[in-house]
């Protein structure tokens, strides 16, 4: 029992001690000036990790590049990575931490537009803006959260984007649209069906498919007795793939189209050479094919030393956006560090940004304006795919 | 309408009869285990995509041994179906053996679960070990084996018919499976172990006081359902390339559908039932757009099949082929 006792007392002290050092952190460094804490959220574990850690990095590096800037400012910046996991559960539990440090005055995150709803809900009640380098869901924005901006597309600029590619580069004026009758595939269908006929393409066959099924033959029937120019396919990769080998092997040549759902290295290794002549919507686009981009890659690759991915130069573009608007309202401010509903309206005040890939102008809601969707082609039998335009609003 | 139905009608029947003939072998190992037991054995998906997938670890070990190009690529199918069956019907007989004996005297409900219990085991741990050997991905492509097409010109022989094409794995998964099935029907009608195996199902208790060793006929049974399932996994594998480690839960559900049209315990109604639900869903999907004016598309195909299943089921309730079961005094 005494023993017991004991381990009580020992832990409470223990508990007691903890907030109190907590309490007693300086808000100061060794330097004497003021920290500024901005955390990323992404996936650091887990399924997307790989993508979740270039974002960090991206981020981080653009955080690194500034610190000379605010130190003249007379403050110091710090970089406080959280692992969302790619979970809501954890992305809230980590939102109620980072909120609850009230150095923190922005987040780059999230991956997941999943994750990135519920998180943000602590985030608006807090007032500490979020940045996301690739949430596509409409209702990450939609909801007309004060905290919440995007510097990608959206969803519903996808399927619009791939009509437009369809109509004017592939000089398609009839298509054959199969779906895959999830929420994604269905709502990508109807939209690309909708922006196809709007400019003045026709919709010669609009079918469903059944996920987890092998066999397409009975649809690509009708398509091959259809002879379309081209063939949408809304939906992802395991699926997109059979269907794009047995269409070639009945014959079916026209160019097929899809969207981010077919952005994957097993899409080539199920389809294998049938895979020439498919294209893909994607919001990320590839940083080697501009100046500044190219630049960008090269600063990572020496820094970090390994290949940024697709959204490296977004999580950089992201803390830019951040950084800027911080150092613009501190001078405002007349060089003190202003409210965090200041510096919220300031990331949502951002206009004619121009980062290393993407230009910035948040609209009322967070949206990107300038936000564009890059169409890919598949050229030959390797992934990934080569980046062949890129289509803006 | 009807002219577009005709024109494309010799490219269906093809494509319907290869899905035909693989909802037909996997409905024989339904089939021949509820007629032996009375019990739907429903594990039997996963034993056909685990067949699927030993078939392929088999093909893709030829591949990376140079064989193939080398060797004639039908002698190492036949090889690899020969190996997977034997496998898959020895999984089948530890099944059988584990899951099922011990529950054969309890109410037959305990037994389907168990079945479900079974595959689900099996589909966890399929997937488990192919992440494990393939970089975290379930998905197993094969290697491309039949790599021409056969192209059947019938446009010249009729101006109404447009051109049909087939894949040469069609003539292969087709002559196999004809095969398997014919040599199943001479071995339940005509040896001595077939029939103790009809023996068995028709009375077990009076089979067993004639000199039937019946748990030894039930495990040939379930070697036999098994073995055939697993082979026709390899059919599958080389005839549609991907694989995952679910394709067997809605093969399976149809395959049973089709013993339960032909007639469930019926060798030849499974057969048949197979390339009915098969051909149905392959005309469904090529025409139900037409015929409906896009009211409703390909992908009630399924509703369709069912459909027949329901009509069939109502005024003959046995199956088509199915015999009326009299009552056992």
């Amino acid at each position: 029992m005494k023993s017991k006792k004991l381990l009580v007392i020992f832990s409470v002290v223990v508990l007691l001690l903890g907030v109190l050092s907590g309490c007693g952190s300086k808000k100061t460094t060794g330097d004497g000036s003021k920290v500024i804490k901005i955390a990323t959220q992404t996936p650091l574990s887990g399924g997307s990790a790989t993508l979740g850690e270039a974002i960090k990095l991206g981020a981080q590096m653009a955080l690194e590049e500034r610190k000379d800037e605010f130190s003249k400012l007379g403050y110091s910046l710090k970089l406080v990575p959280y692992d969302d996991q790619g979970d809501p559960k954890k992305g809230v539990s980590n939102a109620n931490a980072l909120c609850a440090d009230k150095d923190v005055y922005a987040v780059v995150g999230h991956f997941n537009s999943g994750v990135a709803i519920p998180s943000s809900v602590v985030y608006e009640k807090n007032n500490v803006p979020m940045v996301s380098p690739s949430n596509t869901a409409l209702e990450v924005t939609d909801r007309g959260l004060k905290t919440v901006n995007r510097i990608c597309a959206r969803d519903d600029l996808q399927a619009p984007s791939g009509a437009k590619f369809a109509l004017d580069k592939l000089d398609a004026k009839t298509v054959f649209i199969i779906q895959d009758k999830t929420a994604y595939g269905s709502g990508l269908a109807e939209e690309f069906k909708k922006a196809f006929e709007k400019g003045g393409g026709k919709t010669v066959g609009y079918e469903g498919i059944t996920v987890g099924e092998k066999d397409f033959n009975g649809v690509l029937n009708l398509v091959a007795d259809k002879k379309p120019d081209l063939l949408y396919f809304a939906g992802t990769y395991p699926e997109g793939g059979l269907v794009i080998k047995q269409a070639r092997e009945k014959g079916i040549k026209c160019p097929v189209l899809g969207a981010d759902g077919l952005d994957s290295s097993t899409l080539v290794e199920i389809a294998g050479s049938s895979v020439k002549d498919v294209y893909l919507t994607s919001v990320a686009g590839d940083a080697t094919k501009t100046e500044t981009g190219k630049k960008f890659v090269e600063n990572y690759s020496s820094k970090f030393n390994k290949q940024p991915e697709s959204y490296s130069v977004y999580g950089y573009d992201c803390m830019q956006v951040i950084l800027n608007a911080l150092s613009k309202s501190i001078k405002d401010n007349g060089d003190k560090l202003p409210s965090k509903e200041k510096i919220r309206d300031a990331v949502r005040a951002t206009k004619d940004f121009t980062g290393a890939m993407t230009t910035v102008t948040f609209d009322s809601k967070g949206d990107n304006e300038n936000a564009k969707v890059y169409i890919y082609n598949f050229e030959e039998e390797k992934y990934p795919p080569t980046m062949v335009d890129e289509i803006s609003k | 309408m009807l002219e577009n139905i005709l024109r494309t009608l010799p490219q269906v029947l093809f494509d319907g009869i290869t899905l035909g003939t693989v909802y037909a072998v996997i409905a024989l190992g339904y089939t021949m285990v509820y007629g032996i037991l009375k019990l739907i054995n429903f594990a039997h998906g996963e034993i056909f995509m685990t067949g699927a997938f030993i078939g392929t670890a088999i093909l893709l070990a030829f591949s990376s041994l140079g064989w193939i190009g080398t060797l004639p690529i039908i002698i190492l199918v036949l090889v690899a179906m020969f190996l997977t069956a034997g496998v898959t019907g020895a999984i089948g007989v530890g099944i059988e053996r584990i899951a099922y004996r011990p529950l054969r005297k309890a109410p037959k409900l305990i037994a389907l679960i168990s079945a479900i219990g079974i595959s689900f085991l099996l589909q966890d741990l399929v997937r488990f070990t192919t992440e494990f050997a393939n970089d975290g991905n379930f998905y197993l492509i094969g290697p491309e084996l039949f790599k021409s097409n056969i192209n059947v010109p019938l446009s010249k022989m009729a101006s109404f018919l447009s051109d049909a094409s087939f894949k040469t794995s069609f003539l292969f998964v087709l002559v196999t499976a004809v095969a398997l099935m014919i040599i199943l029907d001479v071995f339940v009608n005509k040896t001595k172990w077939g029939m103790a195996m009809r023996a068995v199902a028709q009375d077990r208790d009076t089979a067993a006081l004639m000199g039937v060793n019946v748990n030894k006929t039930i495990s040939l049974t379930f070697f036999i359902g098994s073995a055939l399932g697993g082979a026709t996994g390899v059919l599958f594998a080389v005839q549609y390339g991907t694989i995952d480690p679910y394709i067997g839960f809605i093969l399976g559900l149809k395959a049973f559908t089709a013993a339960v049209l032909g007639g469930i315990g019926n060798i030849r109604g499974a057969v048949l039932g197979g390339l009915i639900i098969g051909v149905v869903e392959m005309f469904a999907a090529a025409n139900l757009s037409t015929l409906t004016n896009h009211v409703i598309g390909a992908e009630y195909k399924d509703v369709f099949a069912f459909i027949i299943l329901i009509l069939v089921l109502l005024f003959k309730p046995e199956g088509l082929l199915g015999k009326a079961l009299h009552e056992k005094v």
